[in-house]
């Protein structure tokens, strides 16, 4: 009886996470056989019979049109989010390696201010952004979506904690001792202890870049400067006068998740350091 | 300590002291940081606060075009006085309203399920339902619009087929849609906040917890629950802040034909097309700091009715 109750109750648990499972997998699932289709087989919403596989066409198509703008894309993308996420990661490693290892006047109202930014929603930030840079003149230009790339209030939050964690303050005094200076010593030391932190930081703000819409729609107007994000958005608001844009914009999309979906995979260990830093105490 | 036994000098020794050298050292570490927090983030704020005050006004006979001129408080007052911005606001009460219960209840029980002895699998589960976060927030609601859309749809085809019509971009489905994209996305995330908080709880309280015969029941709601409280309040600030900045989703459902979301559905979206629609940078400005507002607002309550104790130290 007691027996039977428990594969009872172990069959409920796995059912209903399996149940969970097949709810997050099923569109990832339907958008890889979809992108594999030609558009008549897509439109008639028949992507999971192995009739009409053009995988090879859609993707021809991807590259042939306007000249392979879909690849430049997929290069601006790459831009912003390598670039951004690398000085991000640096500038606020450097931050929460200072807020964690010095004392000086003035720093927790400071490190309060941070995490205030933390709590400003980005969307109601991108606007604001947007009316300075057509002030400054900077508007539809790279930098106009990369230095606000630069920038993560909880990058510093989230560097401070790993600071704490992975830099002892021993190992720093022996460097002192040695004679390095301070600057040396961050740079020598405490980064390369830290790295498994700015990993984390780095992939971080990868994804948030990488995944940004909100930003590059109001800064940017010429479509060589788009990511992919803009650019599918683009395409698909074409879609509806033009159904040919759907295989485009499906096998698009498959191809600008990949990388990640990758990333996810190979790096579970520096994500879930991330998520966990910032709730467990 | 273990250099003390070593025959060297024990400090370089300087013009400057140690307390000005660290002085130093902090502020060169801090600056590139703080420029850029200002101008990318001070800056702006400020640029709005100062633009939200001014409008333009047509001159006497039209002839030199629109002036920019101090409005004082006057474009709070146009947006908070247009129904399409408070409508905005109801709408984000409706999606709450139909979102957290789903998303925190759904993560809570996710992740208690994955920790107790009976999961299998758990690695694999974990990385199922975290996956959704990968695939950044556009293409999910690309990916979710395509699988509303009856002629591209097979759920539409199966649940028609089953007998069962709904339609997804009606008033009614309007809400329950979105409401499911984000929940697609976010879900796993929590769930793995949430599992990781659980498995530090101390293993010794819930022996001891099951020592005095507490069923899992009891031990799930009135031991981990608890103890994992300051993650509930992290995940639930998080998601509120987040709900307030609805916008994608709705964007690309009111380009739909025939779609019931208007261009100014959301708090966002006024302030979108304010700036874009309209011109209107006074009042773009002023709907942004509302938003804001609204945000630090919802942030203080939810910290202050949790009761938390001080903000998070590292």
């Amino acid at each position: 009886m007691i027996s039977g109750n428990r594969w009872l109750s172990k069959s409920a648990v796995n059912v209903v996470l399996l149940i969970a499972a097949v709810y997050t997998l099923f569109p990832l699932i339907w958008l890889v056989s979809a992108a594999t289709k030609d558009a008549g087989n897509l439109l008639g919403g028949d992507v999971f019979s192995l009739q009409g596989f053009d995988l090879a066409h859609n993707l021809s198509e991807l590259t042939a049109y306007q000249d392979g703008i879909y690849f430049r894309w997929y290069g601006n993308s790459l831009l912003y989010a390598g670039a951004g996420a690398l000085g991000c990661s640096l500038v606020s490693v450097a931050a929460g390696y200072a807020f964690d290892k010095y004392r000086f006047r003035g720093k927790e109202k400071l490190f309060a201010l941070v995490l205030l930014g933390v709590l400003l929603p980005s969307t109601a930030l991108s606007l604001p952004l947007y009316l300075l840079a057509v002030e400054t003149g900077t508007v539809n230009t790279y930098w106009a979506v990369l230095i606000p790339a630069l920038v993560n209030p909880f990058g510093v939050y989230l560097s401070r904690i790993f600071s704490a964690g992975y830099i002892p303050d021993e190992v720093l005094e022996a460097a002192r001792i040695d004679g390095a200076g301070e600057l040396r010593t961050f740079w020598s030391v405490g980064l390369r202890m830290v790295m498994p932190g700015f990993v984390t930081v780095f992939l971080f703000q990868f994804t948030a870049i990488w995944n940004n819409f909100f930003l590059p729609l109001v800064m940017l107007s010429d479509k060589d400067l788009y990511p992919l994000s803009l650019g599918l958005y683009n395409w698909h608001s074409n879609a509806n006068a033009d159904p040919s844009f759907y295989p485009m914009v499906v096998t698009g999309s498959l191809l600008a998740v990949t990388p990640l979906i990758i990333a996810f995979v190979t790096l579970q260990r520096h994500w879930k350091a991330g998520l966990t830093a910032g709730s467990v105490k | 300590m273990s250099t003390l036994g070593r025959g060297r000098a024990p400090r370089r020794s300087t013009a400057l002291s140690s307390r000005t050298r660290t002085r130093l050292a902090a502020g060169t570490l801090l600056t590139p940081f703080f420029v850029l927090f200002t101008v990318a983030m001070i800056v702006p704020v400020g640029y709005a606060l100062w633009l939200s005050l001014f409008t333009e006004k047509q001159s006497g006979l039209g002839f030199d075009g629109p002036r920019t001129v101090f409005d004082g408080l006057g474009n709070y007052a146009t947006a908070l006085g247009d129904q399409a911005f408070r409508d905005g606001f109801w709408v984000l009460l409706g999606y709450c309203a139909l979102y957290l219960p789903l998303m925190i209840g759904g993560a809570i029980v996710l992740a208690l399920l994955l920790d107790t002895a009976l999961a299998r699998a758990r690695r694999f589960f974990q990385l199922a339902l975290f996956l959704p976060h990968a695939i950044p927030g556009l293409i999910a609601a690309l990916i979710w619009i395509y699988l509303y859309t009856p002629q591209l749809s097979p759920v539409v085809a199966a649940m028609e087929a089953g007998g069962i019509g709904f339609d997804f971009f009606s008033s009614e489905g309007t809400l329950p849609s979105i409401v499911n994209i984000a929940l697609w996305q976010w879900l796993g995330y929590n769930v793995v906040i949430f599992y990781a908080a659980l498995q530090a709880v101390d293993r010794s309280l819930l022996e001891a917890a099951t020592v005095d015969g507490a069923g899992n029941w009891r031990i799930a709601f009135s031991v981990k629950l608890p103890l994992i409280r300051s993650s509930l309040v992290m995940v639930l600030l998080f998601t509120v802040i987040g709900s307030l900045q609805l916008f994608t989703e709705p964007l690309i459902l009111s380009r739909g034909s025939g779609s019931a979301v208007t261009s100014t559905w959301t708090p966002n979206m006024y302030a979108y097309s304010a700036a874009f629609e309209r011109n209107d940078y006074g009042l773009a400005a002023a709907a942004s700091v509302l938003i804001a507002l609204a945000a630090a607002a919802l942030s203080f309550v939810v910290t202050r009715f949790t009761n938390r104790r001080k903000e998070a130290r590292p």
